[in-house]
């Protein structure tokens, strides 16, 4: 036991989180406008919107993997393209992963903000609005400071979900060592392979992880909830 | 001067209704907005403040904020707007409240000076009663100097002795800056005491536009008492029968006639008036 643990390679538990920690703040830029597009509109694209959002929810990865390995390798337009102007690949690379997770968990984003946003009491928005600031300043100045929960929510499951990803890295990334090789791919090949004592160890960490990171959004918006009484719950 | 011409259709209880509004008010009124709920109080306010959309013009001075397809954006306004739930924003103290408005430092102290709230400045909203909550949202109101402050039935939160006391300080207010004011209110003596003006709808529509005196006194002809209650029971007394009246928060006997007994059912809304020559008025 002790020579495993000697032994073990933590580079995938590295690009694991970099590649959860790169996705998440990449989707945060990407989800805060839309979130509180979503929470604030009544047109008619809502739903649809609102459809696409959810889609990687219902999907299996290996759908979603499919199509965007279509999407992104060399024989279709947007891969091409990609590789002709800027020489960058698109696939089977680190690049090719944070485009993958990135839709992969857009709703664990987008979903706890928008009903964050759509649990602040409306009259709190319209005084923001009589008193002269723009939606852009509201949503930073009022709307913001008042989803910590839903916000501390929304970065750690991405985070989280991220790092738990298996299928749609597999079909985008592969498993190429030291830069593809995830750790819950890794824990896939070990149980192939039947090395079960690296398996045991590896999930163990991820179980660990896991847990702890969840204990701490739990605890946190307990100490949040009591804080502030301005949101529905 | 302000110069109201609106119509908007609303979904009221009834199906749908329409809110027509032709109304002019002096700078520096006191309205009280009074009228049933469901009568488009609330949404009148709303279409002033610019949270609403309708139809035809707003005028205020000789400016604009509605007119055709024009419709200047709330943000642009100068309006202050108290809501009945405080709308306080949670996440920033008392006077950071005041300041989000306008980094008008001095007239933020001013205000929390004249409402009694210099001691809470640096306290969150959450730790307050509705009463100081309610007076941070009034001073909140003003901070942006408006031209128009608007408030929807803005103390029917607060127990009767609290109200008086919020009565007294939008009277100064009031009184110190001379905004023109539009209040919707239930309360006869509240709108007494603020208002120098009520205007009371009903399906969208003014029924009565007076001074409080012309629309709230309800006496007529002879008549120097007259109360409207709602009828909770007939009690048959021997040959008589005996009306239970609730007016206000008081409950009344009232001798009625057999006629009478037969003709009014319980729950209806009646009115008790008397010839009173020579009421005793003493203090409690």
């Amino acid at each position: 036991m002790i020579e495993i643990l000697k032994t073990l390679e933590f580079t995938p538990f590295l690009i694991s989180f970099k590649l959860a920690f790169i996705t998440t703040v990449i989707l945060f830029c990407i989800s805060l406008p839309l979130a509180w597009y979503l929470s604030q509109t009544q047109s008619k694209i809502k739903p649809i919107l609102e459809a696409i959002t959810a889609l990687p929810l219902v999907l299996p990865p290996s759908v979603l993997g499919f199509y965007i390995l279509w999407a992104l390798s060399f024989n279709s337009p947007i891969g091409a393209f990609f590789d002709e102007v800027f020489g960058i690949k698109l696939v089977f690379n680190f690049t090719g992963l944070v485009i993958a997770s990135c839709f992969y968990s857009l709703p664990f984003m987008v979903q706890p903000l928008q009903s964050g946003f759509q649990s602040i009491h409306k009259n709190m928005l319209e005084a923001s609005y009589i008193s002269g600031k723009s939606k852009f300043q509201t949503l930073f100045k009022v709307a913001l400071p008042n989803i910590k929960p839903a916000l501390m929510t929304a970065i750690i499951v991405t985070f989280a979900h991220t790092v738990g990803e298996f299928g749609v890295v597999l079909m985008v990334g592969g498993s190429i060592p030291e830069q593809t090789k995830v750790a819950s791919v890794a824990i896939y090949e070990f149980v192939e392979v039947m090395d079960y004592a690296h398996a045991h160890i590896y999930s163990g960490i991820m179980l660990i992880l896991s847990f702890l990171t969840l204990l701490g959004v739990y605890i946190f918006n307990r100490s949040q909830n009591s804080k502030f009484t301005g949101i529905h719950s | 001067m302000i110069n109201i011409n609106i119509n908007k259709p609303l979904h009221g209880s009834n199906g749908i209704m329409e809110l027509t509004i032709n109304l002019a008010i002096q700078s520096g009124d006191f309205v009280a907005l009074s009228g049933v709920s469901g009568s488009g109080k609330t949404t009148l306010l709303r279409i002033l403040a610019g949270l609403e959309e309708a139809h035809g013009t707003l005028q205020v001075g000789d400016e604009f904020w509605l007119k055709e397809k024009f419709c200047l954006p709330p943000q642009k306004r100068k309006i202050g707007f108290v809501f009945q739930d405080y709308a306080l924003f949670p996440n920033m103290s008392v006077e950071e409240n005041l300041l989000y408005v306008c980094k008008d430092y001095a007239l933020a102290k001013h205000l929390l000076d004249m409402t009694h709230l210099s001691e809470l400045t640096k306290r969150m909203p959450n730790s307050l009663s509705g009463g100081q909550k309610q007076r941070v949202s009034l001073c909140r109101a003003l901070m942006n100097r408006p031209k128009i402050l608007l408030m929807d039935e803005p103390l029917s939160a607060l127990d009767p002795a609290m109200r008086s006391k919020l009565q007294n300080e939008i009277l100064t207010l009031h009184k110190e800056f001379g905004t023109t004011t539009i209040m919707v209110s239930h309360d006869p003596s509240e709108m007494y005491r603020l208002s120098n003006r009520v205007i009371v709808l009903n399906n969208g529509k003014i029924i009565n536009d007076g001074s409080a005196k012309e629309v709230l006194l309800k006496t007529k002809g002879s008549q120097k008492f007259s109360f409207e209650g709602e009828l909770l029971d007939i009690i048959k007394v021997d040959v008589i029968y005996i009306a239970i009246i609730a007016i206000g928060q008081q409950l009344v006997e009232v001798v009625i006639s057999n006629q009478e007994a037969q003709s009014l059912k319980i729950g209806d809304t009646v009115n008790v008036s008397t010839k009173a020559f020579t009421p005793v008025v003493s203090q409690n």
